[in-house]
């Protein structure tokens, strides 16, 4: 399953559901040279100390491609969480967790944004409820000022003057979180990345669909 | 399941409508509802937020007449419901009750007094370890999940502990929904061929035993690989299994 296209998000996308035997959904997202594998369990049983008596859990673990977490790896995960607290259907299932596992493969740049589309492509594997979809992306200004779509052949995330992650929800495409990784940005140029990114969150969304079509026309 | 009523649309848009992948967050408007009632029934997957219906789970959209909805997911994880039958495991004894694991987020529990003819005096012979194919008297997702291996009656009526061999395998909980379906021809065809005993849990477990081990382990894969089948690929499957086992 692979969707390339020229204008918006630079990149191609491709990605497989469920090649993971153990958990409860999977997704492995590549996203051009960027690739993260994503891995959902849940609704299952939860630590005493973590439980919440009126919602599930949500835990987040982001491995690095080699060694241990660092600092960055738990920002991101604080990250996700936020996010998918709100996109889940929390309420659903009290006195549960519901588990994402992120491991990196490949960085070239996006790292963040990719993650948090392949975690939402394991969730929808797993059947997770959910509120609405999320779709990350991530946006660099280049000294010039001209703003380009990241990941992207041939450039990373050095050499910018700033890098802005915007993370959307369907249908009315509004921000449910912005993250800026590096530098500071004017508002005007916020404000250009921001249109930029909306525009490109389309073609994460129909991705989304692609895969989950695929899924289920064997069931069909 | 909630009801809602809403504007009557016609049976054409109600057949493309379903059958299609849905999404969630996905809003749905354009339900067929009942012609005397204007009530639709929302299933599995489908909730009401606000004036709207929406979609909380992927996977199809289905109906059936005269006006129920429902998401056929794909779901690995089970989530307790009262009254379905399933297969646990028996964890741990604690005082008068068995934990059994049936595959949820929480253990349930399991009173030694709910099975056939036990007494305070005659204690059932249930061991850590065991299978035991039980139904779910209390699924509430505040509660601990309780199962019973009694009916209303008192009778066993087939359920209790799974002994003497054979073999649990864990499979989706679609394709359980797919064998236990009137239309799924694979018991039938798969029993005409090779007898076996059998018993599927609604969470995604089935014990299955034959004859001799070959032919239960023929029987278990036979029951896996059916997931994605139709109806004529499963009766080609059984035929070729059974002259398979026969040593053509």
């Amino acid at each position: 399953m692979e969707i390339s296209d020229g204008s918006c998000s630079t990149a191609s996308m491709s990605c497989t559901l469920g090649d993971l035997s153990q958990p409860d959904g999977s997704a492995s997202l590549t996203h051009g040279n960027t690739q993260v594998a994503a891995a959902v369990y849940g609704p299952c049983e939860v630590r005493l100390s973590k439980e919440f008596p009126d919602r599930a859990t949500i835990e987040v673990i982001h491995k690095p491609k080699v060694g241990l977490p660092r600092c960055e790896d738990k920002l991101r995960e604080t990250l996700l969480r936020s996010i998918f607290e709100t996109a889940a259907l929390t309420a659903l299932h009290p006195r549960s967790s519901i588990q994402i596992i992120i491991q990196e493969i490949e960085d070239q740049g996006g790292l963040l944004a990719t993650s948090i589309n392949a975690a939402c492509l394991a969730l929808l594997d797993a059947s997770i409820s959910m509120k609405f979809l999320v779709a990350a992306v991530t946006a660099k200004v280049k000294h010039d000022g001209s703003v380009l779509l990241l990941p992207q052949e041939g450039s990373t995330e050095k050499d910018s003057l700033g890098i802005i992650t915007f993370v959307f929800r369907e249908p009315d495409k509004s921000v449910v979180c912005s993250f800026t990784s590096v530098g500071t940005l004017s508002l005007q140029q916020r404000n250009q990345c921001l249109s930029l990114c909306q525009e490109a969150c389309d073609t994460v969304f129909k991705f989304y669909r692609e895969c989950l079509e695929n899924k289920f026309s064997k069931i069909k | 399941m909630w009801f809602a009523g809403f504007s009557s649309t016609s049976n054409m848009e109600t057949k493309q409508l379903a059958r299609r992948v849905v999404m969630p967050g996905e809003k749905i408007n354009a339900l067929k509802n009942c012609a005397d009632s204007s009530k639709i029934i929302l299933g599995p997957g489908l909730r009401l937020e606000d004036e709207d219906i929406c979609v909380a789970k992927s996977g199809i959209l289905r109906f059936r007449e005269p006006n129920v909805y429902w998401v056929d997911s794909h779901q690995t994880r089970y989530v307790p419901v009262k009254g379905e039958t399933v297969i646990g495991i028996i964890t741990q004894k604690v005082g008068d009750t068995f934990r059994v694991d049936i595959g949820g987020s929480e253990q349930a529990s399991l009173s030694f007094l709910s099975f056939e003819g036990a007494t305070k005096r005659n204690r059932p012979d249930v061991k850590v370890g065991d299978i035991v194919y039980c139904r779910l008297l209390v699924a509430n997702k505040d509660m601990e999940p309780e199962v019973v291996c009694i009916d209303g009656q008192g009778r066993s009526s087939g359920m209790g502990v799974i002994r003497n061999g054979g073999f649990l395998v864990r499979t989706s909980l679609s394709l359980v929904r797919k064998i236990l379906n009137a239309d799924c021809v694979l018991m039938k065809c798969l029993g005409n061929k090779i007898p076996f005993e059998a018993a599927v849990g609604m969470n995604g477990r089935v014990w299955v035993k034959a004859r001799s081990n070959k032919e239960t382990i023929a029987v278990a894969n036979a029951i896996l690989a059916s997931e994605y089948m139709t109806n004529e690929e499963i009766k080609n499957m059984c035929q070729r299994l059974a002259d398979a086992l026969d040593g053509f």
